[in-house]
């Protein structure tokens, strides 16, 4: 190539973490690879114990150090996120990458005005002072569509409605214009029609702000309203990645197949049986070898009980690791 | 069909106490006024927002909570009076709970928890441990494998299977599903919503199944109803309910639901605001607040469940004629 190689905001290679407990090690995230660049939506995709919330929070570099064992390398906007000290995370935190929760009551300190709180990021990452730091607040919370913003300001976290404390904790996380949010299912606690509202309003913070986002989320239904592009994550490993209409239209591997279809998306015929994907997701302490899948897979294979498949090209921009994929990938071929 | 649930006027308020003396502050109305049938047989759909009074609806209708008002009469019999007493009633309905870890006594093994209700329902203990066996074959879980087990040793998806044998072992004839699946992995949810369909069939059950998962209540049920801050919005058979919505709530709830189709994404939020707190709900219809089509006749009169052709039932001021509402006309019409 002749243009020189540009770094993506977000490169992630062969990402390891490993919980250890007594007498247990829970292998959480298994080698996840992957790259993001500037005002990209990523869309991660799982149940519960897939290991998409610990991926976003070992880019934020939250997990307790002494019993997470991290392994493979992380750099986000040109900087080394592995090898950050105390001091650097701190600068690192809020100002290049923020992260929003799915419980805003406990992102928020109960003691301190919803002012206070966005005043106080914006007075440490830019070195403003209270005055201008509570007008930037003041901005933010008109910037996230909060009734009667100047009044909030003064609010404590508990005085807000469910909605309202998502919206205060958007405008927290973004006060610095980080180059990179981390959404952490922010709304998955919330009710239907407040859902849709916090979907819009991050969608549209996205285009405006140009920054990246890494949305987790078990509902496919959410990942396709704000994403460009879905991994699919199960035991701690990628399993498919693709652009948002070729995974939802034609997804490859059978357990994306079958959380679709467990989606009970609408026009499952009434009386018809949800094709289910048989058994339950494994245990991350004893994880088998070979892919993780293959205890619940009706093409299960001796192969695949044995090596984990590599990653295959499926489409432009759609790679998926199955060993069903790669027996179509060499008959094209032929 | 005939009516195996009826529920006539059934109220529920709880004080809320505070201050010096601990005198009553407010109020929530959690339950107002409502009335509803459930036929033998069918499966009614319950869907609502958070503080919508749906599961408060579910455990009044059990009489775990007792009503401040209304009547609740089972296969023609009142609940509650000599033609039923409760016992009678929790013999002929059961109810399967949100959190599977939290409704069974982690000191029994599945076996005795299974059970646990015909025995005290006077079945010999032999005989209820048979039954206990045949149910978790039932249910998916082989009997030899789990009867001597504990709640902590099994998964998410095993415990709702085994609450739903629980509910199973007396045999009732009408179940509550209280945000059943809801906290299940979709994976999960799938097989355990096939073994309700299948239960349902061989058992002859009916169903009163509730949930905030809009797409989960259209593959369950045959009607559906919708609730709103206390009250019944709109009650109808499924498929005309989610077509055509008369209530403008349940028009918002539905295009509220994510778009699965990543071409046609949503553009714009249907309702905006959160639901108001059901302390102090609005004047006349609750949903004005949020309601794209209110107008005075909204905020001074509270529209009451009526009639729109022979199956289905709204509360919206613009499903009347004459009700004032400039609307009225054109959609009753």
């Amino acid at each position: 190539m002749n243009t020189p190689i540009k770094e993506s905001l977000v490169e992630v290679r062969d990402l390891t973490v490993r919980f250890e407990n007594n007498d247990a090690a829970i292998h959480a995230v298994n080698g996840v690879s992957f790259s993001l660049e500037r005002g990209e939506v990523l869309g991660i995709l799982g149940e519960s114990g897939s290991g998409k919330s610990v991926t976003l929070k070992t880019l934020m570099r939250l997990l307790p150090a002494r019993k997470t064992k991290l392994g493979g390398s992380m750099r986000v906007a040109g900087q080394d996120v592995m090898a950050m000290d105390a001091r650097a995370l701190t600068a690192y935190r809020g100002k290049v990458v923020s992260m929003i929760f799915q419980e805003p009551m406990l992102a928020f300190d109960p003691v301190f005005t919803i002012g206070q709180q966005i005043g106080e990021a914006v007075i440490k990452h830019e070195g403003l002072s209270k005055a201008e730091a509570r007008k930037r607040a003041l901005q933010m919370l008109e910037r996230v569509q909060i009734p009667s913003a100047a009044r909030r300001l003064d609010a404590y976290p508990h005085e807000l409605s469910g909605g309202m404390r998502q919206r205060a904790m958007i405008a927290l996380a973004l006060a610095c214009k980080p180059a990179l949010l981390l959404a952490d299912e922010p709304t998955t606690a919330l009710d239907a029609t407040v859902q849709i509202q916090i979907l819009l309003l991050l969608r549209e913070l996205q285009k405006e702000l140009g920054m990246a986002v890494i949305f987790v989320t078990h509902d496919v239904g959410v990942a396709v309203e704000v994403s460009d592009r879905i991994a699919v994550m199960y035991a701690g490993r990628f399993i498919e990645t693709g652009d948002i209409g070729a995974l939802i239209r034609n997804p490859r591997h059978p357990y994306t197949q079958g959380l679709l279809a467990a989606n009970v998306l609408p026009g499952t015929a009434r009386g018809g049986r949800i094709e289910a994907i048989p058994g339950s997701p494994p245990n991350l302490a004893s994880l088998p070898p070979g892919c993780a899948f293959a205890p619940r897979c009706r093409h299960v294979q001796e192969r695949c009980r044995v090596t984990f498949p590599v990653a295959t090209p499926v489409g432009a921009a759609h790679t998926v690791h199955c060993i069903l994929s790669e027996a179509g990938a060499l008959s094209a071929a032929l | 069909m005939s009516a195996l649930l009826e529920v006539l006027q059934l109220r529920k308020h709880f004080p809320i106490r505070g201050g010096l003396l601990n005198r009553q502050t407010a109020t929530v109305r959690a339950v107002d006024d409502i009335s509803f049938t459930v036929e033998a047989g069918e499966t009614l759909g319950v869907v609502g927002e958070s503080g919508c009074g749906k599961s408060t609806t579910a455990r009044l209708a059990m009489h775990l909570i007792t009503p401040d008002e209304g009547t609740i009469v089972f296969d023609g019999r009142t609940v509650g009076s000599s033609q039923m007493p409760l016992r009678d009633l929790r013999r002929q309905m059961q109810m399967v709970f949100q959190d599977s870890f939290a409704s069974l006594n982690p000191r029994l093994t599945i076996e005795e928890s299974i059970a646990f209700g015909p025995q005290v329902h006077g079945t010999p203990k032999a005989e209820a441990r048979e039954r206990a066996r045949d149910l978790l074959a039932k249910v998916g879980l082989n009997p030899a494998q789990f009867i001597r087990r504990y709640p902590h040793e099994l998964s998410g998806g095993q415990r709702q299977r085994v609450n739903i044998a629980r509910a199973l072992a007396l045999r009732p004839r009408l179940v509550i599903l209280d945000e059943s699946v809801s906290a299940l992995d979709k994976s999960v949810q799938a097989q355990v919503l096939n073994l309700l369909a299948d239960l349902k069939e061989e058992f002859g059950l009916t169903y009163l199944f509730i949930s905030h998962d809009l797409h989960v209540v259209q593959y369950m049920s045959d009607r559906v109803m919708v609730m709103y801050l206390g009250r019944i919005a709109e009650v109808g058979p499924v498929r005309a309910l989610y077509e055509n919505p008369l209530h403008p709530y349940t028009r918002g709830l539905l295009s509220a639901m994510p778009s699965l189709d990543p071409d046609k994404r949503t553009s714009a939020a249907p309702l905006i605001g959160d639901p108001p707190n059901p302390i102090n709900p609005p004047s006349g219809c609750r949903f004005r607040t949020r309601c794209p089509h209110a107008e005075a006749v909204c905020a001074e009169k509270e529209p009451v469940l009526a009639a729109v052709g022979t199956e289905r039932l709204a509360a919206c001021h613009m499903v009347v004629a004459g009700s004032g509402h400039s609307k009225a006309a054109e959609v009753a019409a």
